[in-house]
């Protein structure tokens, strides 16, 4: 066990780097947690073995352990951890949303069971030997191509984030909503995706790659559809076929869904059945009567598509309550639509002062970035913030400058910096600070 | 086979002929090509303008009868919601701090209300309406909304003609500005 040394004698300080006991972010870069337990910092004295320790033989160290699996699951302790807030249209069981726990995850990439859900008529049983995807209208040669087929096409892989414009709605309303990180926040995910571009099938149709519009259609009972701007279609657009390296979920829309990269989520037709070259936007309902942004005055923003920059703190997060005063990790996600995560600040005294954390390997643009800090906690009440800043120069907004400039009414593209109370008693709290 | 189906054959050959032709090897090429009459069974998505609307028509009265049976358990009577989304009236609401939208307060354009109806309502059975119920449904609750009047005809001519009230309200973010 390393010897405990004084502080004056730690190679790296533990130098304060904003207000409120926010650290320097290279402790945790250039050190990890060992040396701060080492330096002192640690919460506590560490807990002499006593009977209620674990035996020093535990059961699973007796015995053989479990068979092989086909395909594996997660730990069964870890069952509580399920997608949240799963709510769906009265008198319906699929059309609505689930989210994802993000306070319970770390790292990058949401584990494809846990990626949230928008449906608009359920999740179809797509036997994939029965779906074809039809590409015509401006084109020279209108094509259907099978599953079997768009699996022999040359592919490309990305991490790339999805968020569904409605995400975080609940924070326009006028009392901060009391929920969890997830249950406010969840309609966001990341994945590696894999697929074949869009723009290799469009030439292959002779498609007018100067007509400016696109429809895509699902294969759902809502056969839901969005226009898509040609030059997305031609920059960036891909079919995506895999999710984390296996096949898609059908609630991710097996086979084959279209992604943007940055776009908002319900652009990305899932269960892709069919793409039309068009003159003009087709004005379908989910681009005219929904994912529209009213106003203060009344009226409102068609064709928002790109997710702007946003950041939350996944950890410390309502629900997770503080374990007594001490240094803590606080880590988060960032990301934009727009690019690439540049940086993100924390602030633990509501927004006074601000210390840059430490952002996790890799950066990817479009991606969630995982950003991490180290606090000092006093007990003493606190305010925990961050705020992404990406790599087009855009800073996240503060609430008041977002209700400022869009109003209350908006429902979808809200992308406000996230305020954490935390108590005295280490109970984390929803706040507009 | 008839003059008329060995026509369209001969036209396929013809077309995949020409496209195995004309394409570089570069890319797999492993579409089929699809027929005229494949398309149009395909093709349900009806733009402002109009085009691909189908034949037939039909009146709010009409339209009276099917939204009973097929639309009121869950958007109420005369569209006025619950237990699912309202569909009639909310106009004056927009800038308020409660807005209601609907078709009549909000949707800008008339064939969304046709293309939606036809491809994803009754929600327990989509596609399930004939076109001649889907232009009376559309005709029903356009009339609703004071938008056409209780004679009026919803057809392909007629349809994309209807100027809907909220139509100046959107302010497209897409193209941006140069």
């Amino acid at each position: 066990m390393a010897k405990r040394r004084r502080p004056t004698q730690d190679p790296f300080p533990a130098e304060p780097a904003a207000g409120n006991g926010l650290l320097d972010r290279r402790l945790f870069l250039a050190h990890g947690m060992a040396l701060l337990g080492a330096s002192g910092l640690a919460a506590g004295a560490a807990t002499p073995a006593d009977a209620a320790e674990p035996p020093d033989r535990p059961a699973w160290m007796q015995f053989p352990g479990a068979p092989f699996s086909g395909y594996g699951n997660p730990a069964k302790y870890e069952s509580k951890v399920t997608r949240t807030n799963i709510q769906s249209q009265p008198g319906t069981t699929g059309s609505g949303a689930s989210r994802t726990p993000l306070e319970a995850l770390d790292g990058m990439i949401t584990p494809s069971g846990l990626h949230f859900e928008r449906h608009h008529s359920g999740v179809p049983d797509i036997d994939p030997d029965q779906h074809r995807l039809l590409i015509h209208g401006l084109v020279q040669r209108p094509l259907i191509f099978t599953v079997e087929a768009l699996l022999r096409y040359p592919m490309v892989s990305h991490m790339y984030f999805l968020e569904c414009s409605g995400n975080s709605r609940p924070m326009y309303g006028a009392t901060p909503p009391a929920l969890t990180c997830g249950q406010v926040h969840g309609l966001v995910s990341c994945s590696e995706w894999s697929g074949v571009p869009l723009r290799i099938l469009l030439e292959e149709a002779g498609a007018d790659l100067n007509a400016p519009w696109l429809l895509a259609e699902g294969a759902d009972a809502a056969a839901m559809s969005r226009s898509v701007p040609m030059a997305k279609a031609l920059d960036d657009a891909f079919l995506a076929l895999y999710q984390n390296g296996e096949r898609l979920r059908p609630e991710n829309g097996y086979p084959v869904r279209l992604f943007l990269p940055g776009y908002e989520g319900n652009m990305n037709v899932k269960w892709l059945r069919r793409i039309k070259v068009t003159p003009t936007p087709t004005m379908t309902k989910d681009e005219t009567s929904k994912y529209t942004d009213l106003q203060a005055d009344g009226k409102a923003l068609m064709f928002t598509f790109p997710m702007q920059v946003k950041s939350v703190i996944t950890r410390p997060s309502p629900s997770l309550t503080l374990q007594g005063p001490g240094l803590y990790e606080i880590s988060g996600f960032a990301w934009s639509g727009n690019g690439t995560i540049k940086k993100v600040d924390v602030s633990a005294d509501g927004g006074r002062t601000w210390a840059e954390a430490a952002l996790s390997a890799p950066v990817l643009p479009r991606a969630l970035t995982r950003f991490r800090m180290a606090w000092q906690w006093s007990g003493a009440p606190a305010v925990l913030k961050s705020r992404a800043t990406d790599d087009t120069g855009t800073v996240q907004p503060t609430r008041d400058a977002l209700l400022a400039a869009h109003g209350t009414n908006v429902s979808y593209h809200y992308n406000a910096i996230q305020a954490w109370q935390i108590e005295a008693n280490g109970e984390v709290k929803n706040v507009y600070a | 086979m008839s003059t008329r189906s060995l026509t369209a054959v001969v036209m396929v050959l013809i077309a995949v002929v020409g496209y195995t032709r004309s394409v570089a090897q570069e890319t797999p090429n492993l579409g089929r090509l699809a027929t005229p009459a494949e398309v149009a069974g395909w093709d349900i998505s009806i733009p402002p303008d109009g085009t691909g609307l189908p034949p037939g028509g039909g009146t709010p009265e009409q339209g009276a009868v099917v939204y009973a049976q097929k639309c009121q358990g869950c958007h109420g009577e005369k569209g006025s919601g619950k237990p699912n989304d309202q569909l009639v009236g909310g106009q004056g609401t927009l800038a308020s701090a409660n807005p209601v939208r609907t078709i009549g307060s909000y949707w800008p354009y008339a064939t969304t209300v046709f293309d939606y109806v036809r491809r994803a309502m009754p929600y327990t059975q989509s596609q399930s309406l004939t076109n001649e119920e889907v232009y009376a449904v559309t005709a029903y609750l356009l009339h609703l909304n004071g938008i056409i009047g209780t004679q009026d005809v919803m057809n392909a001519q007629t349809l994309p003609r209807v100027q809907m009230s909220n139509r100046e309200h959107f302010i497209l973010a897409y193209p941006p500005p140069r």
